[in-house]
């Protein structure tokens, strides 16, 4: 900083002299002292935000926070935009309401969670230091979901108080970041495969090969999801991608994906604004969600909107309700999952969010509410067709190829 | 907020507090009107800043990730700078050509505005601050549909054959353009609030003592709006350089990210990037400071000082 250049006036810098001479002299000490203590305060709470340290390895027991939901009855729920069938005319959420209604729990639900990334980088310093992050349920996708158990940030289960939990799907029951489902339960599953608008594009997609031509060049999005992205195309490479591969497939499908970014192919690696980039024309197709396109098909009443799962495979994921380890409400909260596992409860989300329903018997009661639906393999894939058409999940990573992988793929994208 | 109800409760009681003293009650009022915005400040600013440099420094938990320990490790900074220098350079470019395209459009605007608009004054005012109503990110996203493929911007430059690539999304030009056009009212606003403070006899005098309409504009309005074009540069050069939404929301995957995208993924997308993007912070601030240090130093008046 640059002192202040006297005044020219003789008169008037005589007066400035003296009155900067005097404010400096008289209160400097105390300036002083009332700086150092600040400072003092400032390095004590600094101290006290040191990083939290990793979860002991092996089975230590967790202490859980002392439950209140007998005598508090709130639940806070985060989670993902338009994943809960709601009513434009009450402006509520009809089966929540229901719930609500049957046992007086006050749930507060919040679309909080818009990325698995940023939502869980927002409340991991707070989780992983215990500080409650005013959540009682949580959802995330398997893999974060494996990173989150992996930490010890939820809480078990207890599914003796959950009757209806054992209408989970026999293919969804013993996954490999939770054993016997111990900690976390489906919300819903989806797909990823190809989508494209059947008029512009003017010929039938039905491999990732069909894609990388020359009159789509420029006019594909492909999905910032690594798993999605690099899955489908590692299911092209003829990997397996639900087991066993390593870093070497890994990298051979970014080297894809790298290459036809540079060549111009791909216009641009994207989370789920990809649909604004459908709806304007920018994309024409992409590597897409299943539930996404049939969103895009009710919205823009066009029918051409065309999903389809590659011939080499597609992927399948699932987003999974959990309970953070800071929550209050353990038992309210598995009282509402267990809800949301009555077959009429889980077919009315359905009808609304049109992905995969993951609860044994929802078919039956879809019948009730819209036969069509019920017949269609993106809310109830059958067995056969999820074998016949080869769809995988993505394997759980290990902790430091979560790390590695996730920083090449930053590179991929730039950044 | 409990040191503020403490600084509160005790400025009246202050002057009862002992004998009274020889005017050396005086001298305390400014830091007693300081403490409030002190205190501000260290909480707001230098608490955070010490934290995100104390960050910059953690070392990755081996075989943890996600997980950090204490250590004094300036190799992140190293790292980090060795790594995204294209972004850096990136990042200052655009800013650079953003403050330059907001400087040529702002100033006219801001000439007309302050001499040449009468009645119309308060209009262009006000078509000026509009766009803050809305949400900076909606106004970014809607130019996405603006400059759409088959939107009206693309269509027209392809029929006159302006448009080589078929596009304009997803390109620098986009980007540049976003920032230019977030920022122009930054730019617009100090240079139209120094041009309206000068006296108008003053240009006039230019005049009557035979300077042509350029050399009056040279020697004596451009200086006078000086202090202006100076804030307004800085104003709009500062926040741009730091900005992502615009790379993000209007550019492409690798030829035009700026350093605040790989900030933003660092942060929430890399698994164990908090040091590295601590560091891209830090060194970022340090750039524009020294850059704003010697512009300040070479054009600045007084005025800024």
């Amino acid at each position: 900083m640059k002192p202040l250049r006297p005044p020219a006036d003789p008169v008037a810098r005589g007066l400035v002299r003296a009155a900067m001479s005097s404010t400096r002299d008289r209160s400097f000490s105390r300036r002083g002292l009332l700086g150092a203590s600040l400072m003092g305060g400032a390095a004590a709470a600094l101290s006290a935000c040191a990083p939290p340290t990793p979860p002991a390895a092996g089975a230590v027991a967790v202490q859980l926070p002392t439950d209140v939901s007998a005598t508090d009855k709130v639940l806070k729920w985060a989670n993902w935009t338009a994943y809960l069938d709601y009513d434009e005319d009450t402006k509520k959420y009809p089966t929540l309401e229901a719930f609500i209604k049957k046992t007086g729990i006050q749930v507060t639900y919040s679309e909080d969670v818009d990325d698995n990334d940023s939502y869980f980088n927002k409340i991991a310093p707070q989780l992983r230091a215990k500080q409650d992050i005013d959540r009682d349920i949580f959802v995330f996708t398997d893999w974060m979901a494996n990173r989150v158990i992996r930490d010890g940030l939820v809480q078990p289960l207890e599914l003796i108080r959950m009757p209806h939990a054992a209408n989970l799907l026999d293919s969804l029951k013993d996954v490999s970041f939770d054993p016997g489902r111990q900690k976390s339960l489906t919300w819903q599953s989806g797909f990823a495969g190809i989508g494209y608008d059947k008029s512009k594009v003017g010929r039938e997609l039905k491999s990732l090969d069909d894609l990388w031509q020359d009159d789509l060049k420029g006019k594909i999005v492909v999905l910032s999801e690594f798993r999605d992205t690099l899955g489908l195309v590692m299911l092209q490479q003829g990997v397996d991608i639900s087991k066993g591969f390593g870093k070497a497939q890994f990298e051979a499908a970014v080297a894809e994906i790298d290459k036809r970014i540079s060549d111009g192919y791909i216009r641009r690696v994207k989370g789920n604004s990809y649909l604004e980039d459908l709806k304007s024309g920018n994309a024409i197709a992409g590597i897409v969600w299943s539930g996404d396109l049939f969103v895009l098909r009710a919205e823009t009443e066009n029918d051409n909107w065309q999903f389809v799962i590659p011939e080499s495979g597609g992927t399948l994921w699932s987003d999974n309700m959990m309970i953070p380890i800071t929550s209050r409400h353990r038992k309210s909260a598995m009282a509402l999952m267990d809800y949301y596992y009555q077959p009429e409860v889980a077919a009315q989300v359905a009808a609304y969010v049109n992905y995969v329903c993951p609860v044994e018997g929802a078919q039956a009661e879809m019948e009730k509410i819209d036969p069509e639906l019920a017949k269609s393999p993106f809310i109830f894939p059958s067995e056969s067709y999820i074998k016949d058409n080869n769809v995988k999940g993505f394997r759980a990573l290990s902790p430091q190829e979560d790390a590695d992988y996730s920083s090449i793929w930053a590179k991929v994208v730039g950044n | 907020m409990s040191a503020l109800a403490h600084v509160g409760g005790g400025t009246p009681g202050a002057p009862d507090d002992g004998p009274p003293q020889e005017r050396g009650g005086r001298s305390w009022a400014p830091y007693l009107l300081l403490i409030p915005g002190t205190i501000w400040l260290l909480v707001f600013f230098v608490f955070p800043l010490l934290q995100l440099f104390t960050v910059s420094l953690q070392s990755g938990f081996p075989g943890f990730p996600g997980y950090y320990y204490r250590d004094v490790n300036f190799g992140n900074y190293l790292d980090a700078i060795t790594e995204f220098a294209p972004h850096f350079g990136r990042s200052l470019l655009y800013a650079g050509l953003a403050t330059f395209f907001a400087f040529v459009l702002a100033y006219p605007l801001a000439y007309a505005m302050a001499f040449k608009a009468g009645k119309w004054r308060n209009v262009m005012m006000i078509c000026v601050i509009a766009p803050f109503f809305t949400s900076f990110i909606l106004r970014t996203i809607a130019w996405r549909q603006i400059l759409a493929d088959n939107g009206p911007v693309a269509e027209t430059l392809k029929f006159l054959h302006l448009l080589p690539g078929g596009r304009i999304t997803e390109t620098w030009v986009a980007v540049v353009a976003g920032l230019t056009y977030n920022f122009l009212p930054f730019m617009v606003l100090p240079i139209y609030a120094s041009l309206e403070r000068a006296d108008p006899k003053v240009i006039e005098a230019g005049g009557d003592l035979y300077a042509n309409g350029l050399t009056t504009f040279r020697k004596v309005t451009l200086p006078m709006s000086l202090p202006g074009v100076i804030a307004g540069t800085l104003l709009t050069f500062i926040p741009a350089a730091g900005d992502y939404v615009n790379a993000e929301l209007l550019g492409s995957d690798r030829s035009t990210k700026m350093v605040g995208n790989v900030i933003e993924s660092q942060f929430f997308r890399v698994l164990g990037g908090f040091p590295t993007a601590a560091a891209l912070s830090f060194t970022l601030m340090a750039i524009i400071l020294a850059m704003v240090f010697v512009y300040i130093r070479k054009f600045g008046t007084e005025e800024l000082l």
